[in-house]
């Protein structure tokens, strides 16, 4: 239970859930869930007891157990050594481990791009506030990692 | 003795260790001329769809991504082993695969949706009855001009020769590491291969030191 943390929402092994599931906090899912998960922009991590068949978008998405449906997760997803998932991902970075069974296709989405600040005359251009677009990180460019 | 070693897996006598080399975490590396081809044909434009029929390997789906495709992944070999999909046989003694439910739960895509797919060694360790049927259904999933790779066992391999993951270490390197205890089924010797994909476009074969036969075929 290596992710299990006290500070997020815990759904047990022993819960079954039918229907719709959202949030905005973090969610731990050792149970199972048949229907749609939606956590926006946050974390969902399903434990290697959770069976998911829905659905998935979140921020970050972490799977060790058994997931039907496809996962949408809009920064990353990990897919642990005892994960079974049969469905297709889309994200910005991927991990996969040795030992994780995938059928499905992989997405890999460029992160957007930031808009450029409008340009602004001289005359109006504040002395030193104009907003700086931070640049992409290397990791964030890493579309995989093996952790073979 | 990695000489040896390769000998037994794969048939043929010629391998040596600057074709084949057994890593200390058990994966024989070898460089491969049917895969160098495969990836220098595939690897612009970005935004292509490869279809990978061997185990989930994150290198692979890595090395895949990295080109900028879409990565599909589908262990057919795995699947046909599914205790689920046997059914009794005629006779009521024994059990036979169902093929029309396997076609039916495995690659199952659009028509033409692949530029390419990487079959590996698959049909040598495939029931007799899949064959066809999934050759035929990777014809029709695979867009004109799609590439396609495979290996072929030489007719001296036994039936104990070991079924192996295809890991993409480079452009031209492979490591193969053992996976499960899957049969080799048969051998097919050049013409069965032609046979096979009788239906496809053209087919070059690339014969390594080591007696492996890789395919390329173009649909």
């Amino acid at each position: 239970m290596d992710n299990y943390r006290s500070d997020v929402a815990h759904i047990g092994k022993s819960v079954v859930v039918k229907g719709e599931l959202s949030g905005s906090e973090d969610l731990y899912l050792d149970g199972e869930v048949e229907g749609s998960i939606e956590l926006r922009s946050h974390s969902l991590t399903i434990g290697p007891n959770g069976r998911v068949k829905a659905n998935v978008s979140a921020k970050e998405v972490v799977i060790q157990g058994k997931v039907e449906g496809n996962i949408r997760g809009t920064d990353r997803v990990e897919l642990r050594k005892s994960a079974v998932l049969n469905g297709d991902i889309s994200t910005q970075r991927i991990v996969i481990e040795d030992g994780a069974f995938f059928k499905g296709s992989i997405d890999i989405q460029k992160p957007e791009a930031k808009p450029e600040p409008a340009k602004v005359s001289a005359a109006t251009a504040p002395a030193a506030s104009a907003s700086i677009p931070t640049p992409v990180t290397s990791s964030a460019q890493a579309p995989l990692l093996d952790r073979n | 003795m990695v000489s040896g070693f390769f000998r037994k897996v794969f048939g043929g006598g010629s391998a040596d260790q600057t074709v084949a080399e057994e890593h200390a975490h058990g994966r024989i590396s070898r460089r491969s001329t049917g895969f160098q081809e495969f990836i220098r044909t595939i690897s612009l434009p970005e935004g292509q769809r490869i279809l990978d029929l061997g185990p989930t390997s994150p290198s692979n789906l890595s090395f895949v991504t990295g080109l900028g495709h879409r990565a599909y992944n589908e262990d057919v070999v795995l699947e046909s082993h599914d205790p689920g999909i046997f059914i009794p046989s005629d006779d009521g003694k024994t059990k036979r695969i169902d093929v029309e439910r396997f076609m039916k739960d495995n690659l199952n895509h659009e028509k033409e949706i692949f530029d390419a797919v990487l079959l590996w060694d698959v049909p040598d360790y495939l029931d007799e009855a899949l064959v066809k049927p999934v050759v035929e259904r990777i014809h029709k999933v695979t867009k004109p001009g799609g590439l396609l790779l495979g290996f072929f066992h030489t007719r001296d391999a036994g039936p104990d020769a070991p079924y192996y993951r295809y890991h993409i270490a480079d452009k031209q390197t492979l490591e193969l590491q053992r996976g499960p205890q899957f049969q080799l089924k048969r051998v097919f010797n050049n013409r069965h291969i032609e046979n096979l994909f009788h239906d496809f476009g053209s087919i070059k074969f690339f014969l390594g030191r080591d007696n492996i036969r890789e395919v390329l075929v173009v649909r």
